[in-house]
C-alpha cells in the first residue's frame, strides 16, 4: 500500500535505529501521546529495537481508556431504554462501566450496533424513523469534525430521532496536567500526528515553551515513529525545546480549517473528567447551544451522575506514564483482556492490552534487548 | 502525602466485567472466551477422550477402520456473500474438518433451522448450493432434518452439518503430534473469508472484488497426503484466524513455534481492509485454507504438492516448530523484532483508535 | 488514537451538499466524505478517518522525507565501505 509500505522498509528502519543510538550520549525519556502510536510501537517491536537507554512512556492518548465510568454508565442507561438503537465505534464496546459493558448490554437485549463512521448512525436514523438512534461521540480532536458533521447533517435533515452522547476529550490540556504533575519524568513528547492534522500544532508551541521540552509531531508508521524519536533526541542532545513536524506529508501548522470550522459551529469547550486523571478544565467538548436538542443527556433526561470508582487498578498511573503495565501487580493475573480491571486493558489501544497481546513480560519490559535474546536463544 | 500517593489515591477503576451469567458473542468468537467455555463447561460435562483431543473431528476405530466424525454449525450473515453462501459453506466447512483429520468424506447430514418468513427462493438457492458442494466433494447428503421457528426467533437460516469419513491408511494427523523441527506451511493467502463477509455488512460497506475463500481443501489435502503421508498435523483457520489455529496446535502438542510474518501470504485487498478497520490479518477467518505441519525433510515435497493446484499456488512455508516454552508462538516481524502471538480474547472489533 | 489510513481517490460524486469520494485502499474501496478537503481531485491520496478525508497526502513532502532518509542510509553505507 502506497504511503504505508515505504514507512515499513526494514533497511531504513535499521539504519535509523543505528543513527538514534549513535546520537545518544545519555539516557532520555520520551512519551508518545497517542494510543495508535503505542500500538504501532508494540506491534512492530520498536521498543525492542531501540537502544535500552531510550525509554518510551505510553501516554493517555486513548480516548477509550480515558472515558470515565459515568460516560459508560450513561451509555448503558441509554442503550437499555426501549426503542433505542445505540451506535458506537467498536473500541467502546468492551470498556467496563459500573455494571458491565455495552457488549454485555447487547447480550441482555439492548440494540447496540457498531458503526465505522458517525454518518452511518445518521443514515440509520433516517431509515428507522420510529426508533431513537443515539451515537456515542467519543474521540480526540481527530474525530470531532466527523462527529460534528454527523450532528450538522442530522440538523439539516430535520431528524428528530437522532442524538449524540458526547464524550470528546482534548489533548493539550491533558498534556499540561501530566507535565505539571510532580515527579513527571517526561523529557520530550511525540505529539499525536492525526490530532495535529486536524488542529495544527500551534497549541503545542506554548506547551514546549512552558515546560522546556521538545515536541515532535509524529505519524504512526515505524519510520514515522523513529524519525520522531530521532528528532526529539537530537533536540535533547542540543538542549533545544521546540515544536518540530515529522509528519510533514499530513500535518500543517494551522491544521485543517474546514474541519476546525465545523467543530467550532457544533461544539463548545467544557470541563471534562478523565479516567485516571480526574477533572481537567477546558479539556472536552459539549454541544453548542444551537445543537443542544441533539444532546442525548438532555433527550434522555440523565441526571448528573457521579460514580465512586474503586481504586483497585492502577490504570491511572499507567495512563500518566508513571507505571509500566508489567509493573502493575494485577497485570496478567487478576487483570487480563478477559477480566479487565481498567480500560487500559480493555481497549486494544490501551497500554496494558497492547503489552498483554504483544507478549511483553516483566523481564522484557525491564530489558527489552536481553529479553529478546533470551527468547530467541530459547527457541 | 506526596504527589504519587495522591494520584494513587484518586485512581479510577471499574468493577471487572467477567459476568458469565449470560452468553456473549465472544463465546462464539474462536478465541479465549470460547476456549474457556469449552474447557470449563463442555469438557467436564461430556468427559470423553475423543472430545478432549479437541481436533477438528473425532477419530474412532471401528474394527480395522478408523472413522472421523465432525460437526459444524453455520450462522453466517449475510447468507449470500461474495464467493459463496451459507449452503456451500456448510458442506465445505465440515468436509474440510474431515480432511483435517486425514479422512475422505463418506457422507453428510444437514440440519436446517428456518425462520418463518424466510424467502423460499433463497432456500432453493441454498439447497442447490448444498447439493453442488456435496457433489464437488464426492460424498452425498445422507440424512437431514428441518425445523421452522417463529418469525423473529431465527436470523433467517441456520445450518448444522455433520460428516463422517474414513481416515486414510498410513496417515495419522492430530493437533498433538507436532514436534520440534517440524515445518509449518500454509496453503494460501489468509483472511479472505473474514474480510469478504465483513465487507458486505451494513455499516462497514467496503466494495471489493475479494471473494470468500470458502472451498473444499480436499484435493489439496489428498495431494499433500499422497506425497507426505507422514504429515503431523493440519488445521483450517476459521474463527480466530491463523494465529489462533497455531496457538491451539502449539498448546496441544506442548511445543513452541516461530513464525516469519513476512512469509505469511496476505492479499492486498485483505491488507487494505485490515488497515482500514484496524484488524490484524493473522486473526481474520479463512474458509478454504489450511495449515500443515510436516517433518522438515518433507517440506519441499509438501509445498510442491500444494502448489500444483490453483488454490494452492501461494502455499508458503511460514515457520517451524521449536522446543521453546509449550504453547508459545513467537512471530518475527518484517523488521526483525519479535512479538508473541496470543489467542484472541474476543472478536476483533473495528476500531477508530 | 486516530486510525487514519491513506487511500487513493478513484471517483468523486459532487451532487450532494458535500462531495463524497470512492477511495481505494489496496483493492478495497470505501466511500469517504470530502467536506474537509475541498481541493482534492481524482488520483489524489487522502487520509481517511471514520469515513472522512481529513487531509490530502502531500506527495512532495513525502518524497522529500523519504529521499532524505535514503541519503542517510547511503552515507552510512559509504562509511562501512570505507572501513
Amino acid at each position: 500500500m502506497r504511503h504505508v509500505d515505504e514507512y515499513r522498509a526494514p533497511q531504513a528502519i535499521k539504519g535509523l535505529i543505528q543513527r538514534i543510538a549513535a546520537t545518544m550520549t545519555r539516557p532520555w525519556t520520551l512519551m508518545e501521546v497517542c494510543g495508535g502510536q503505542t500500538h504501532a510501537i508494540l506491534k512492530f517491536g520498536l521498543d525492542e529495537l531501540l537502544p535500552e537507554r531510550l525509554r518510551l512512556i505510553h501516554g493517555p492518548g486513548c480516548p477509550v481508556c480515558v472515558t470515565p465510568l459515568e460516560q459508560i454508565d450513561r451509555a448503558l442507561a441509554i442503550a437499555a431504554t426501549p426503542g433505542v438503537i445505540f451506535c458506537s465505534f467498536g473500541d467502546m464496546l468492551r470498556v467496563p462501566g459500573s455494571h458491565g459493558d455495552l457488549l454485555l448490554a447487547k447480550a441482555r437485549g439492548a440494540d447496540v450496533r457498531i458503526v465505522y463512521s458517525p454518518l452511518d448512525a445518521v443514515a440509520l436514523a433516517r431509515r428507522e424513523p420510529t426508533r431513537r438512534v443515539v451515537f456515542f461521540a467519543v474521540g480526540f480532536e481527530t474525530t470531532a469534525p466527523a462527529n460534528a458533521m454527523a450532528v450538522y447533517t442530522a440538523a439539516r435533515a430535520g431528524l428528530t430521532n437522532f442524538s449524540v452522547l458526547v464524550a470528546h476529550v482534548l489533548v493539550p490540556p491533558a498534556l499540561e496536567a501530566l507535565l505539571s504533575a510532580p515527579g513527571s519524568e517526561i523529557q520530550g513528547l511525540l505529539a499525536p500526528g492525526h490530532v495535529c492534522v486536524v488542529t495544527g500544532y500551534r497549541d503545542y508551541e506554548r506547551v514546549a515553551a512552558r515546560y522546556g521540552i521538545p515536541i515532535v509531531v509524529t505519524g504512526f508508521e515505524p519510520l514515522d515513529l523513529l524519525r520522531g524519536v530521532h528528532a526529539a533526541v537530537v533536540q535533547l542532545e542540543r538542549g533545544e525545546a521546540r515544536v518540530e513536524n515529522q509528519y510533514e506529508r499530513a500535518a500543517l501548522r494551522d491544521g485543517n480549517p474546514a474541519a476546525l470550522q465545523v467543530v467550532r459551529d457544533v461544539f463548545t469547550v467544557c470541563d471534562r473528567k478523565w479516567r485516571g486523571l480526574g477533572e481537567i478544565p477546558a479539556s472536552g467538548y459539549t454541544l453548542a447551544p444551537a445543537y443542544a436538542g441533539f444532546d442525548a443527556v438532555q433527550v434522555f433526561g440523565l441526571t448528573d451522575v457521579t460514580v465512586d470508582e474503586p481504586a483497585d487498578c492502577l490504570s491511572g498511573l499507567v495512563l500518566q506514564g508513571r507505571l509500566r503495565p508489567t509493573q502493575c501487580p494485577q497485570f496478567g493475573k487478576r487483570c487480563t483482556p478477559e477480566h479487565p480491571l481498567g480500560a487500559t486493558m480493555v481497549s486494544t489501544e490501551g497500554a496494558c492490552a497492547a503489552y498483554f497481546h504483544y507478549g511483553r513480560t516483566p523481564a522484557q519490559a525491564a530489558h527489552p534487548d536481553a529479553a529478546r535474546e533470551n527468547e530467541v536463544s530459547a527457541l | 502525602m506526596n504527589g504519587f500517593d495522591a494520584l494513587a489515591a484518586g485512581l479510577a477503576c471499574p468493577v471487572p466485567v467477567n459476568d458469565d451469567t449470560v452468553v456473549q458473542m465472544a463465546h462464539g468468537g474462536g478465541g479465549r472466551k470460547m476456549a474457556q467455555l469449552i474447557d470449563g463447561l463442555f469438557l467436564p460435562a461430556f468427559r470423553s477422550d475423543a472430545l478432549a483431543q479437541l481436533g477438528d473431528g473425532a477419530v474412532l476405530t471401528v474394527g480395522r477402520e478408523r472413522l472421523a466424525f465432525s460437526t459444524d454449525t453455520f450462522v453466517v450473515q449475510p447468507p449470500f456473500f461474495p464467493g459463496g453462501d451459507i449452503g456451500s459453506l456448510a458442506i465445505h466447512g465440515t468436509a474440510n474438518d474431515l480432511a483435517m483429520c486425514g479422512a475422505e468424506p463418506l457422507g453428510f447430514s444437514v440440519g436446517l433451522v428456518l425462520e418463518e418468513g424466510f424467502p423460499m427462493n433463497d432456500l432453493r438457492r441454498i439447497v442447490a448450493s448444498i447439493a453442488a458442494a456435496s457433489a464437488q466433494v464426492g460424498a452425498p447428503v445422507m440424512t437431514g432434518d428441518t425445523k421452522v421457528v417463529d418469525r423473529g426467533k431465527g436470523d433467517g437460516i441456520y445450518i448444522n452439518t455433520s460428516g463422517i469419513g474414513r481416515v486414510r491408511d498410513g496417515v495419522s494427523v492430530g493437533p498433538e503430534r507436532a514436534a520440534p523441527g517440524d515445518v509449518i506451511l500454509v496453503s494460501g493467502p489468509v483472511g479472505d473469508h473474514g474480510i469478504a463477509v465483513m465487507a458486505a455488512r451494513n455499516g462497514i460497506d467496503l466494495v471489493t472484488q475479494l471473494l470468500s475463500d470458502s472451498a473444499p481443501v480436499l484435493p489439496l489435502v489428498r495431494a499433500l497426503l499422497d506425497c507426505v503421508p507422514e504429515a503431523k498435523a493440519m488445521r483450517d483457520p476459521t474463527r480466530g484466524g491463523l494465529a489462533t489455529a497455531l496457538c491451539e496446535i502449539a498448546v496441544a502438542s506442548r511445543v513452541g513455534m516461530r513464525i516469519d510474518e513476512a512469509a505469511v501470504p496476505v492479499r492486498s485487498e485483505v491488507r487494505g481492509a485490515c488497515e482500514l478497520l484496524g484488524f490484524d490479518p493473522l486473526y481474520v477467518a479463512c474458509e478454504g485454507r489450511f495449515l500443515a505441519i510436516v517433518p522438515p525433510q518433507a517440506a519441499e515435497r509438501a509445498l510442491a504438492a500444494l502448489r500444483g493446484f490453483p488454490d494452492g499456488a501461494q502455499a508458503q512455508r511460514i515457520g517451524e516448530v521449536t522446543a521453546g516454552d509449550p504453547g508459545r508462538v513467537l512471530l518475527r516481524t518484517a523488521i526483525g523484532s519479535h512479538r508473541r502471538l496470543e489467542r484472541l480474547s474476543g472478536e476483533q472489533l473495528p476500531r477508530i483508535c | 488514537m486516530c486510525l487514519a489510513v491513506p487511500g487513493r481517490v478513484t471517483a468523486i460524486d459532487g451532487t450532494e451538499e458535500f462531495r463524497t469520494a470512492r477511495v481505494d485502499f489496496g483493492g478495497v474501496t470505501r466511500e469517504a466524505c470530502l467536506a474537509f478537503v475541498p481541493e482534492v481531485e481524482v488520483g489524489d491520496y487522502v487520509l481517511v478517518h471514520v469515513g472522512f478525508a481529513i487531509t490530502r497526502v502531500d506527495e512532495e513532502a513525502a518524497r522529500l522525507a523519504l529521499d532524505a532518509l535514503q541519503s542517510i542510509d547511503a552515507l552510512d553505507g559509504d562509511d562501512d565501505a570505507a572501513r
